[in-house]
């Protein structure tokens, strides 16, 4: 019985032992999925994954620094400074696996925003969403990865357009606009090439147009003539119109190519966003003259956007590099503004945000004003106000031509 | 009988399974694809000629990997990178600021030959030195220390270069004496890849004449034959082997050039495919063997080029032309299963044992 005794008061006194260690300051966290916790001094940690190095660097850069940007205009966020952890993406699976365990592991990062590839959004998505965190992506258009029934997962968002819009864009500038009737599309197998090349045609047959060839190459690949020359000898005949929504490296092969095989002369080309940078306009080169490339309608209005422009000019020396800044900077507020709201601040000046309230006011998001537009977001985290231009490279600049 | 059929193994059974199958498949689509004959006799003269210029390259790529495993039976995997920083050195310093002032097009052929010149002089600074930091003390090691080496310093030059020159897609400028296409057979060839299949036949000649008629060659194959031996003989075996490495680098640097002509980007990444296919080659002509590189490297451009749409259209296989790696080592595997020694290799089991 003493013993008994004894071992009971060893757990008592553990116990308190125990409970005087927990966090002191702030209020207790009864969120499901636990809470980024800060202390008074402490910044705000938020992550980025997105693509930084490679030939596709300026398409994460360009939104690492709208998010920069979004950091330095906002100021304080509840009281506290932020702090942003930027992590590679290397736009391919692998990449963002890697990127999204490294973030999980840290339990100070409070949400992501990234990453800039679909193909590595999905497995990205898969781990952040299994820790509890909650990611935006600036950049990731793939249909499937706002399906519930293919990549989706709860804690995923994101503030740029879906394919499904882009896809329809481009078909109808082709069809309707430059009145082509034949189309082909070539992909690389990533999940935004291959979902954006898939919505192409759906869109340009539905609208009665004929897509003679729909094929893919890997990533890698430098030599396309073979493929090319399969596509001009299609049954169909060969298209007027080629759409190759690829990645920067694979997307100058396709280009320069095209204007060497035979029965693909005259053909109309065209690209998408995964393309569209200072740095993929000098891989191209010449051969880029009059080819098409679709992406986010960039034309904002609103002050913010002008602000905007002159911190980027001042900060990074130069216009912005690709077409994902905006969406990052919008994606970055939109957290900051569910900061805000759910983040309890207790007395000492410690914030602690619940990571399943800051899950659930994101997909509350309704009516928010950003740069490119009103958003709001669907139960599976469609936010964008999507608007797609398409613009004309004309001597290593892009115009933007339509609508 | 009896006996003959206990002694079948499991291992022969499965062999035999890969090879009949394999046979099975590409003659069943080749059959099919020729039958329903999507493609135009133009089309198929169109995918050879792709096929010979990708092979040129991987033959004058190969090369390095036969040279240096014949002297040291070592297989260099940073022979990639020799092809990478050849012409990346060029295209930055030599081939952009003579596009840009207007010299490459009004001289093409002088601008050429410096490019050519500078390419295949930094691939052999590259690989000398490579060679005399890495792979020379290792030269008494088991013979997997200099393996794992090889790939260490492939990793080291791919990331050097990538620190030099930054890690975008540089453009290299299109030649305007290259420009445009040459009737031949019915068809027309690209300026750009007949030049590529001329220079490499004329390297390749010249290399071959190098080793079986020189002095310096006449070293070579002795030190390939025996180091030993070659030392007791009073050839220099380790100026020997840093020669061999710069010939096997001379011929990735002029490859570099080739590869740009055609495809007209570099990047610090781009020896690393085309250096793992120029093995392959070199395995499949049968390695040590210089015709064999020539050949294994022309078989495996034309298997890559021709081979997804001979063998796979038929088959209604889709987006087949990403399967053209899988075609291209299948073919290897077939070829390897039949002839282990390469399609002209020789007494490798003999010299290596």
């Amino acid at each position: 019985m003493k013993k008994m005794l004894f071992i009971v008061s060893v757990l008592v006194v553990a116990s308190m032992v125990l409970a005087a260690c927990g966090p002191a300051g702030p209020a207790e966290c009864t969120d499901e999925l636990g809470c980024a916790v800060y202390g008074p001094e402490d910044p705000i940690r938020i992550a980025s994954a997105l693509v930084i190095t490679g030939p596709d660097a300026q398409l994460g850069l360009d939104s690492q620094h709208g998010i920069e940007i979004a950091i330095a205009m906002r100021g304080d966020v509840a009281g506290h400074s932020v702090e942003l952890q930027a992590e590679d993406d290397g736009c391919n699976a692998e990449g963002g696996q890697a990127a999204g365990q490294k973030i999980v592991s840290d339990p100070s990062i409070v949400a992501v925003v990234g990453t800039s590839c679909s193909g590595a959004g999905v497995p990205m998505s898969k781990v952040i969403s299994e820790a509890g965190y909650a990611m935006v992506s600036p950049s990731n258009t793939a249909p499937s990865l706002t399906d519930p029934a293919q990549a989706w997962n709860p804690g995923y968002l994101r503030t740029a357009h879906n394919d499904k819009v882009q896809g329809a864009a481009m078909a109808k500038f082709a069809y309707e606009v430059l009145g082509l009737k034949t189309a082909a599309a070539i992909h690389d197998g990533d999940p935004y090439t291959e979902g954006l090349a898939n919505a192409f045609r759906e869109s340009f047959e539905s609208m009665g147009g004929k897509v003679v060839a729909f094929t893919a190459v890997s990533k890698g690949d430098t030599d396309m003539k073979p493929v090319l020359t399969a596509v001009a000898a299609s049954e169909g005949g060969a298209p007027e119109f080629l759409f190759f929504p690829v990645f920067t490296a694979e997307c100058a092969f396709l280009a320069k190519q095209t204007k060497e095989v035979t029965g693909l002369e005259n053909t109309v080309t065209a690209a998408a966003d995964g393309c569209f940078s200072a740095a993929a306009a000098e891989a191209i080169g010449e051969a880029g003259n009059g080819m098409y490339f679709s992406g986010p309608d960039l034309s904002f209005s609103g002050d913010t956007y002008v602000t905007f422009k002159e911190q980027y000019n001042t900060l990074f020396g130069s216009d912005p590099i690709s077409v994902f800044h905006a969406h990052a900077f919008d994606a970055t507020n939109m957290i900051f503004d569910c900061i805000e709201q759910v983040g309890v601040t207790s007395d000492d000046g410690s914030l602690s945000v619940g990571r399943a309230a800051l899950r659930s006011c994101l997909y509350a998001t309704s009516g928010y004003q950003g740069i490119t537009g009103t958003l709001t977001c669907n139960e599976y985290g469609d936010c964008a106000d999507p608007k797609i231009s398409v613009s004309i490279l004309e001597t290593g600049e892009y115009k933007r031509i339509w609508p | 009988m009896q006996r003959r059929l206990q002694n079948i193994n499991y291992l022969d059974l499965v062999l035999w399974f890969i090879r009949v199958s394999i046979i099975v498949v590409v003659v069943w689509g080749s059959i099919a694809t020729l039958r329903d004959n999507p493609y135009s006799g133009r089309n198929w003269i169109d995918f050879i000629v792709f096929g010979i210029a990708q092979g040129s390259m991987y033959a004058l790529i190969a090369i390095g990997y036969t040279l240096v495993y014949g002297v040291l039976f070592m297989i260099n995997f940073a022979h990639g990178e020799f092809f990478m920083a050849g012409v990346m050195t060029a295209t930055i310093f030599v081939a952009g600021p003579l596009s840009a002032s207007g010299y490459l097009d009004r001289q093409p052929i002088i601008s050429l030959l410096l490019i050519m010149a500078v390419s295949m002089l930094t691939s052999v600074g590259v690989a000398i030195l490579t060679e005399r930091v890495a792979y020379r003390p290792l030269r008494k090691a088991p013979r997997l220390v200099p393996l794992i080496t090889a790939i260490g310093a492939s990793f080291f030059w791919q990331y050097t270069f990538r620190g030099l020159y930054g890690s975008e897609v540089k453009p290299f400028p299109q030649v305007e004496a290259l420009s445009g296409k040459i009737p031949f057979l019915g068809t027309e060839l690209l300026a750009s890849q007949l030049v590529v299949i001329i220079a490499t036949v004329i390297m390749l000649v010249g290399l071959y004449l190098f080793v079986m008629r020189t002095k310096t060659g006449k070293a070579i194959r002795a030190v390939a034959e025996d180091k030993d031996v070659a030392a007791l003989m009073g050839i220099d075996v380790d100026r020997t082997i840093s020669i061999t490495f710069a010939l096997g680098a001379s011929m990735a640097g002029a490859a570099g050039v080739l590869y740009a002509l055609v495809f007209r980007q570099v990047h610090y990444f781009m020896g690393f495919l085309p250096g793992l296919k120029a093995f392959t080659s070199a395995v499949l002509g049968g390695i040590g063997s210089i015709p064999g590189a020539a050949i294994g490297g022309l078989f495996l451009g034309i298997f890559e080029s021709v081979g997804p749409p001979l063998f796979l259209d038929g088959l209604n296989v889709p987006a087949y032309h990403q399967l053209k790696d899988v075609i291209a080592f299948t073919m290897l595997v077939l070829i390897l299963i039949f002839r282990p020694q390469g399609i002209i290799g020789e007494r490798l089991a003999e010299k290596k044992a």
